[in-house]
């Protein structure tokens, strides 16, 4: 099992779902986060008061796969998350984690089922 | 003319109502728009109140108010030349009649933006409206108000084809050179808060009694008739669309309530102080159930009128031009009082508004495009026009 970590560009999520459902993989926690890496900040402007800041929004993907799913998974993202053919800097990242456990609430099953 | 006091106070209190509106319409339009472009957005409607306050005064109100030919009012009053704090309009001082009309031309390019959001330069989005305000508005605004070639032939009691149909029909022609935005009919492009959006809906209606209300020019029975007609028939429009919402898509959405109520607005408006509250009931209906058919109709057009301009000003406008002229009583006759004839006159000057509007528009926004360039790039649209045309966020952390 696998702890799948994706960091994109907030216009690129409904791309990204769109291909991981083609993979069936169907479970997904987004959130909404800022930071900031190769791709360069922007200028704000507060009243006439100016000053850079190096946060951009950016979403954050969350998936637990079974390690039969993994490559799909990666292939998915990163296909969804391309702003074109040959990628562009601030197209995002992904990491992959190994997973000690996993538990579903409702049922109690643990291990891979729980997926 | 004596200045009546009653009715000079009444068009001051309208015209501030009016006014009201451009706030109204910001939230309207922010609610719907995503998060980066909430303030991108908001500004399209308030950068208007400094561009075309200063213009009406300038040249506009000279345009579309003074004496001229059948086209277009002259020069006479240019920087307001002529009019002192001594003259008067009808019953009420100029300088109240100026304030009043001047809110109008305000809100009239202000509606046209819910068709751009999210891509269009603002740098372009103000050579539009100025450009447009003088070339389109202001003869419109003499053609129906100003002693032009309609004035007292199609029946336009607040505006319905002055403001909504040029700035519905215009919305769709600015389109042909701006485009869709990225992503459109592939991702979905949802509102970012729909509570704005209500509160927007909510703060038109209210300033819509000035506007209505306050085009009787007068606080006599024709102003409290047009109230009456502004206050059932947005009802009677909110509730249809979310009925047929509710029977469409099973669900009855505050969206679809709050752009309800917009149509009626828009519908009544031409109306108004024509006819009685139960023909603003039937307006309402028709309006509500027309104008969720051509919002519903964009989907398979395929074309990207973000906030549904035309939907609901261009449809909703004509909709209330035309059945003005079916059921004028008062003041007038139309096809319910055995009068045909003036139906006819409304479609006349529908389709004719329609298609100088059309022409006008394309040219602009052509030039536009050639010279300032009408839309934002790629990356600008996707990081949002917040950020990048205006240098500040709606939201921070």
């Amino acid at each position: 099992m696998k702890y799948v970590i994706a960091i994109i560009r907030p216009e690129r999520l409904d791309s990204v779902t769109r291909e991981l459902q083609k993979v069936e993989v169907s479970r997904l926690t987004v959130s909404p986060v800022s930071g900031y890496g190769a791709q360069k900040g922007y200028l704000e402007v507060y009243r006439a008061f100016e000053r850079e800041i190096n946060l951009l929004e950016k979403i954050k993907l969350e998936i637990a796969v079974n390690d039969n799913f993994l490559a799909p998974t990666i292939e998915a993202i990163q296909k969804g998350a391309k702003t074109n053919e040959k990628g562009e800097i601030g197209d995002g990242k992904i990491f992959v984690l190994p997973i000690e456990d996993v538990i579903r609430i409702s049922t109690g099953k643990v291990g891979s089922d729980a997926i | 003319m004596t200045i009546v006091f009653a009715d000079t106070a009444w068009v001051l209190i309208s015209s501030a109502l009016v006014l009201f509106m451009l706030p109204g319409l910001a939230l309207f339009y922010g609610g719907m728009v995503r998060r980066k472009n909430v303030l991108s957005s908001m500004m399209h409607s308030f950068v208007v109140m400094g561009i075309v306050a200063v213009l009406w005064v300038v040249v506009g109100y000279s345009l579309a108010f003074s004496p001229g030919n059948w086209f277009v009012g002259g020069l006479d009053h240019l920087f307001l030349r002529g009019i002192d704090y001594n003259s008067t309009t009808g019953t009420i001082p100029t300088y109240a009649f100026i304030a009043f009309q001047g809110m109008f031309a305000i809100i009239t390019p202000a509606l046209i933006s819910g068709a751009v959001v999210g891509r269009i330069k603002f740098k372009s989005y103000i050579a539009f409206v100025i450009i447009w305000s003088l070339l389109v508005y202001a003869p419109v605004c003499h053609w129906v108000w100003g002693g032009g070639f309609l004035t007292g032939e199609a029946l336009d009691f607040a505006g319905g084809t002055v403001v909504h149909i040029t700035s519905g029909i215009s919305a769709l022609a600015i389109l042909v050179f701006l485009g869709k935005r990225r992503g459109y009919g592939v991702d979905v492009i949802k509102p970012h808060n729909v509570t704005l959006t209500l509160l927007g809906a909510g703060l038109l209606w209210f300033g819509w009694f000035g506007f209505n209300a306050g085009s009787a020019l007068a606080a006599n029975k024709i102003a409290a008739l047009a109230f009456m007609t502004t206050f059932v028939a947005p009802a009677a429009a909110g509730l249809t669309w979310m009925i047929v919402e509710w029977f469409c898509t099973g669900k009855p959405t505050a969206l679809g309530f709050a752009t309800g109520i917009l149509a009626g607005l828009v519908a009544i408006t031409p109306a108004a102080g024509f006819v009685t509250p139960m023909a603003a009931i039937a307006i309402g209906i028709v309006a509500g159930i027309v104008c969720y058919s051509a919002v519903m109709l964009k989907g398979k057009l395929g074309y990207d009128d973000s906030l549904d301009v035309f939907g609901v000003h261009g449809v909703g406008g004509t909709t209330g031009a035309l059945l003005t002229g079916v059921f004028a009583t008062v003041g007038a006759t139309g096809l319910l009082s055995g009068n045909a004839h003036q139906l006819f006159l409304q479609f006349e000057g529908v389709v004719i508004t329609m298609i100088y509007a059309i022409v006008c528009t394309l040219v602009i926004g052509f030039v536009l495009d050639k010279t300032l360039g009408l839309k934002v790039s790629v990356s600008e649209e996707n990081i949002g026009l917040d950020q990048m045309q205006h240098g500040e966020k709606g939201y921070n952390f």
